[in-house]
């Protein structure tokens, strides 16, 4: 079935590789076994650009939140100095610091509890509903999806204005502004999340749902389990490796939530009150031009996703599975 | 096939079932629905305080405000052009990688393996700062090229993740077969292996399209003075003001912003779901 397609490719491909031909060497041997180079020829531009545009920029960012990096040093041509843990410092000491923190963390909980319960909820209802109204929440979801974070978030306010919305009108709720108070605001920001991140969730689900042995579903049923059951004792624990992934995958998203805070609360609230951490650092970097307290700030969060990515890697590891 | 027996097993809560499915379709749709309605209402209607989900006189007047507004149609083709590099590129290199690290066994290959587990972790956000430094030190502010760099390298990571099972789910056979009638080691890479995984490169393609479509922050961040290298996301600011937003303006450009994202869900549906089925699975 290759073998038609592929003459055509055969002039433009070796180029477009970086990876000059090697003379075949006749030998029939796995190349598994007798790897050389080649494995690093392969992985070369991606280590490059892996190296240039990730490594050393968190290089950078370890050496920026060290030093005193304002404006003056940017483009004023003064001399960097070196603060030690002196940005650390000022920024523990700062109450607005924790407070951001705080609202990070409830905030991207919230987020992925409400992901996850939803997605997985979708994904089994999917399994249950024949082809057209399957079609029909598949295809909303990959709308919902598909939209981009900037799109959803204005349609998000602009559904939820008081003067011109539809929301307030519907609910009753007259001209209230859901900006203007801080719960109000995040619930808002958090509905969007919602919408545009629970479709990863339920489409990633339900193709493990779809992988499962349909013996062991239809076994359960006819032993009368409910659905509740079936999800709570056959399902979640042979979807457990898909659930791992996709909850790792929603904190991170949920943690480093930007646009839509940043568009939907105009920055982050008023008086800062719908900051999130990743927000917090733009503005501490970009609109006051304190570099060194952004990077500050950059590190911290680092530092709890990585966090996160070791427990993540201590269960995949408990798990057996071959990297 | 499983979803089938389920129901027969059970038919009276499907019609349930089938209802509520509807119904949460139509409350997901619904934003898209209002973006795009909104869009063609004529200019009284979206001012007027009784939100009505339908329109009467449909009026491309708002699109006409976004396309006749700067250089709009220059920011959508510079979107199309760092979203279309980013996605062949990195197609291209992350293919290339995870051949690399799932049919070859060499040293340090389950280090390479965490690090780019680890890789997907990092906040790309927190390293807007020094990266704004390296793109000026290296003049590639207000080019193209610092929103194409940076994407290419954050979409690498959970590309080669995501592409390593289908690599994995080609047989060895057919590669010692390949070797057996003399191709070469590039010959069996491009001519064998990659139409084989071609499944695989578009589901993953989905992912470094839309962040890199979507993205915000660096155009927010690099793009700075030279607005004729902005793209998208920019273009749509502008319809918001201070006191009144031209939220009319703002629909439209929203939805002409969202049209190529759809269309290229809509061609590679079919491929993301058995695509994301095969990453987990592995």
């Amino acid at each position: 079935m290759t073998a038609n397609t592929a003459p055509a490719k055969v002039p433009a491909v070796p180029g477009a590789s970086g990876a000059p031909a090697r003379p075949p060497r006749r030998r029939p041997a796995s190349p598994a076994r007798r790897p050389g180079w080649t494995p690093w020829l392969y992985l070369l531009p991606a280590l490059v650009l892996l190296g240039g545009l990730l490594v050393y920029p968190i290089y950078q960012l370890g050496l920026i939140s060290f030093l005193e990096y304002t404006q003056a040093q940017v483009s004023g041509g003064e001399p960097t100095t070196f603060q030690g843990f002196g940005n650390y410092a000022t920024l523990f000491r700062d109450s607005q610091f924790w407070q951001v923190l705080l609202a990070t963390v409830v905030f991207a909980a919230a987020c992925v509890l409400a992901t996850l319960f939803v997605g997985c909820a979708l994904a089994v209802l999917l399994t249950r509903v024949r082809a057209l109204p399957r079609l029909a929440l598949m295809m909303a979801a990959l709308g919902a999806w598909a939209t981009p974070a900037i799109t959803g978030s204005t349609v998000w306010v602009f559904l939820f204005d008081p003067d011109f919305g539809p929301v307030n009108k519907v609910l009753g709720l007259g001209d209230f502004s859901w900006t203007y108070g801080r719960w109000s605001a995040f619930a808002l920001v958090l509905l969007e999340v919602l919408w545009c991140s629970f479709p990863f969730v339920m489409v990633t689900v339900y193709a493990g749902i779809r992988a499962i042995p349909t013996e062991v579903l239809e076994a359960a049923s006819l032993d009368g389990a409910s659905q509740w059951r079936i999800w709570r004792s056959v399902m979640a624990p042979m979807l457990r490796p898909i659930l791992i992934v996709v909850t790792i995958q929603s904190v991170i998203w949920d943690f480093k939530v930007f646009t839509q805070i940043y568009v939907m609360t105009n920055g982050g609230g008023i008086a800062g009150q719908n900051l999130v951490l990743n927000v917090y650092a733009y503005q501490k970097a970009f609109a006051s031009s304190q570099y060194s307290l952004g990077s500050a700030i950059g590190v911290v969060m680092l530092v709890i996703l990585l966090a996160v990515t070791l427990v993540y890697l201590r269960l995949v590891r408990r798990q057996g599975e071959e990297l | 096939m499983s979803a089938r027996t389920l129901l027969r097993v059970r038919r009276p809560g499907r019609l349930a079932a089938e209802a509520a499915a509807l119904v949460i379709a139509v409350v997901v749709a619904f934003p898209l629905y209002w973006m795009v309605l909104s869009a063609f209402k004529p200019a009284g209607e979206i001012q007027s305080t009784e939100a009505r989900p339908w329109t009467l006189a449909p009026s491309l007047d708002s699109f006409r405000r976004v396309f006749e507004q700067q250089e709009f149609g220059r920011y959508f083709l510079n979107s199309l052009i760092v979203a279309g590099t980013v996605v062949i590129v990195s197609a291209l290199i992350a293919f290339l990688a995870a051949t690399a690290v799932t049919r070859f066994r060499f040293r340090f290959r389950t280090t390479l393996l965490i690090m780019f587990l680890v890789a997907q972790m990092v906040p790309v956000e927190a390293l807007t700062i020094p990266l704004f430094f390296l793109m000026r030190d290296f003049g590639q502010l207000n080019t193209l090229g610092s929103l194409i760099l940076p994407h290419l390298a954050f979409s690498l990571p959970f590309a080669i993740w995501m592409l390593r099972g289908f690599v994995k789910a080609v047989p060895e056979a057919l590669e010692e077969a390949a070797y057996i009638d003399g191709a070469s080691r590039t010959r069996f890479l491009w001519q064998i292996l990659f139409p084989l995984v071609f499944p695989g490169l578009v589901a993953t393609s989905v992912f470094s399209f839309i962040s890199t479509w979507n993205d915000f922050l660096f155009a927010k961040s690099f793009i700075i003075s030279d607005t004729s290298q902005s793209t998208l996301p920019m273009a749509l600011l502008v319809f918001f003001k201070p006191d009144e937003n031209d939220w009319g303006g703002i629909m439209a450009a929203s939805t002409v912003m969202t049209i190529p994202v759809l269309v290229f869900f809509v061609l590679v549906q079919r491929r993301l779901v058995s695509g994301l089925g095969g990453a987990v699975k592995d």
